[in-house]
């Protein structure tokens, strides 16, 4: 049997989803016999393959490449999962939605900088003008909340799906 | 006509950057730089939130060291109640502070960096990652995985949770130690203490390998910034912030909290969301430093344990004048410390004291200022609130550990692109070197401020008013 071709990526979280993939500890290995990781944080690969059968999505669509990113990899992707609460509701990210860009750039780079006081426009990504959840851009699949979800939700999750079966998820939070 | 080269986005780190590598006209490097893609906001939405939440609210910068996080807030946010925590309150958060950076330590060495390592910068990038090591090499990937397991466990014991806890809380922490969790622990130590030996051991004859790295892996002499005790012991909770130079010459010493303003400054470039914090006597880009593993070694006078200590005198033997200077050897720095680590948790749980129920002051806001400053796996974390009269933070700055190395990434991978990316033949390989020398650095970006994986390596055509003429993609 080929070995399923799985993807991880982070947009706007603080990596604490993907820990909690790492949670896995030893099952990881177990489950890396089955599949192939063709894209992540965790492996080189440059750019986002085609044909992959399941993305594992952290964060939310912040900035001018998230919102392309997502785009491209709902493209190239069958199953999508938004991992965590930040995916699924824009969580912490969304918190700087009550005020403009202007004011959050200005406190980071003119208030409290010394030297060289503006705000960074070269070769980095704008922001968009609100941090949102990833379904308001693509087509989620698979919603998986917590901050972050739990290892053995993500594993129950993951290993439901190398079977070839929908997973049922109980709700858990944390 | 210039050209420039990006790297995009950077693999193996923690959190989102890419890097450009701008050639000269005669294709020689010129300049590398490194981009912080990502941006949160954190210093003005915390705006007119209970300083309360601080802790859990700013945990969420960053997943990979959230107790780091959590510490620094709780004392910034102990001061704004003005009350000194029980003393088992602080031995707990030293307890989870070491398990933090066993952990920390162990994904940036065995998940990020031994790929690098074990199977070599040039080996086929198909395979290069923590899946690869484990077919090639299954015992030390077991060893790993098992010991981030183990330091993500004793975080999980102590407090519920792996990821994001909640239990370190102003004041102290929310519940005390049981007696059957830390034997839990103490059942373990063995196991992790003889990996931990285990890997330096299979380490030290490694580096060998790897000349011609350690003397461009940002090799050059800055300064070295850390905690130590008040007797110059190297220090992860408290302590005081000193300061040593290239000879380990002391700079400034017992620095407090309340001290860092007069000396770290932020300088702002306009191509990173990751501001560059300097030290300000020497101004601005001279006031390069370092921190994390290796400034803290190089800034301590000893480690305080006696395995530990043992090792320092050996990694202290690389460069027997003055500190060990190449960014090559924060790998090592990291298993000494991870030594250290262990061997203080064995030490905390020896004493009767650590299952005290004595663990949280209780108090309304008392003081309007409160700075909290703790090590970090990756360096020195500062974070800086004010508050108004009912507690709501009225203002926030956080200098997080990576940014103070900004300054330092930055002129590493210019060195080490000039030695090793030829404009006649640009191998993955040599870009790789590149990339893993911000791994060196095992930069926490999530924390600071993000990639995108449709561009390849790309190299563009740009004329001098950076506009671009061609470009082509390498996968
Ligand atoms: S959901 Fe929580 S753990 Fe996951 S990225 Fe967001 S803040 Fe981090």
């Amino acid at each position: 049997m080929s070995k399923i071709r799985i993807a991880t990526v982070w947009l706007d979280g603080c990596s604490g989803c993907h820990m909690s993939f790492l949670d896995m500890d030893e099952r990881l290995l177990a489950v890396a016999d089955k599949i192939d990781l063709v894209y992540s944080p965790l492996v080189d690969a440059k750019v986002f393959p085609e044909n992959v059968d399941l993305t594992i999505v952290e964060g939310a669509v912040s900035n001018e490449d998230d919102l392309h990113k997502i785009k491209l990899v709902r493209s190239r992707t069958k199953l999508l999962m938004a991992l965590g609460d930040c995916a699924v509701t824009s969580n912490v990210p969304g918190m700087r939605n009550y005020f403009s860009r202007d004011q959050l750039l200005r406190r980071a780079y003119v208030e409290n900088a010394a030297t060289n006081q503006g705000i960074p426009t070269q070769v980095i990504p704008a922001l968009l003008p609100k941090s949102r959840p990833i379904h308001e851009y693509v087509k989620v699949d698979i919603f998986l909340p917590g901050c972050p979800p739990h290892a053995d939700t993500i594993f129950a999750a993951v290993a439901a799906l190398l079977e070839g079966r929908m997973p049922e998820l109980e709700v858990r939070f944390g | 006509m210039t050209q420039t080269i990006t790297i995009d986005p950077v693999t193996r780190i923690e959190g989102h950057s890419k890097i450009t590598i701008k050639l000269d006209d005669q294709g020689k490097v010129d300049v590398a730089r490194l981009h912080i893609t990502q941006f949160r906001g954190f210093e003005k939405f915390t705006e007119g939130r209970p300083f309360q939440e601080m802790p859990s609210l700013t945990a969420r910068t960053c997943g990979i060291c959230p107790i780091s996080h959590l510490l620094a807030s709780a004392k910034a946010c102990d001061e704004l109640m003005a009350v000194r925590i029980p003393d088992a309150a602080v031995s707990l958060r030293r307890l989870i502070n070491y398990a933090q950076i066993i952990q920390s330590h162990a994904l940036s060495f065995f998940h990020l960096s031994s790929p690098d390592l074990l199977l070599g910068m040039d080996s086929d990038p198909a395979s290069r990652h923590v899946l690869g090591v484990a077919a090639k090499f299954p015992e030390l990937a077991k060893d790993g995985i098992w010991l981030r397991k183990f330091g993500q466990q004793v975080i999980e014991r102590l407090s519920g949770k792996r990821v994001h806890p909640t239990w370190i809380v102003p004041g102290g922490v929310a519940y005390p130690l049981a007696a059957a969790t830390r034997d839990a622990i103490v059942a373990e130590l063995p196991q992790a203490l003889a990996i931990a030996r285990k890997t330096l051991d299979w380490y030290k004859p490694v580096i060998r390998m790897f000349q011609e790295e350690i003397a461009t892996f940002a090799n050059f002499p800055t300064l070295f910034v850390g905690l130590v005790s008040p007797e110059g012991t190297i220090e992860h909770y408290d302590g005081v912030l000193r300061v040593v130079d290239s000879q380990r010459k002391i700079v400034v010493d017992k620095l407090q909290a309340h001290d860092y303003p007069d000396y770290i400054a932020e300088a702002v470039e306009p191509d990173s969301y990751l501001k560059s914090p300097y030290y300000k006597p020497l101004g601005y880009p001279r006031g390069i430093y370092r921190v994390g593993p290796l400034a803290r070694l190089n800034a301590c006078d000893r480690m305080g344990t006696p395995l530990a200590e043992i090792e320092l005198a050996e990694f202290r033997a690389l460069q027997p004048e003055g500190a060990v200077l190449s960014s090559f050897h924060f790998h090592y720095a990291r298993l000494v410390e991870l030594l250290h680590a262990l061997e203080r948790v064995t030490e905390l749980l020896a004493s009767p004291q650590i299952l005290s129920t004595q663990v949280r002051a209780i108090a309304d806001p008392n003081k309007s200022e409160g700075i909290g400053i703790s090590e970090a796996p990756r360096g020195t974390l500062i974070h800086h609130y004010r508050i108004d009269d009912n507690g709501l933070i009225t203002w926030a700055n956080l200098i997080i550990a990576t940014g103070h190395n900004n300054l330092a990434m930055n002129q590493g991978i210019t060195q080490a692109a000039k030695h090793f990316v030829k404009h006649e033949k640009i191998t993955e390989g040599a870009l790789n070197r590149v990339e893993a020398v911000i791994r060196c650095y095992d930069p926490c970006l999530s924390c600071s401020t993000h990639a995108l994986g449709d561009m390849p390596l790309r190299i563009e055509l740009t004329d001098s008013r950076g506009e671009i003429l061609d470009s082509c993609e390498r996968a």
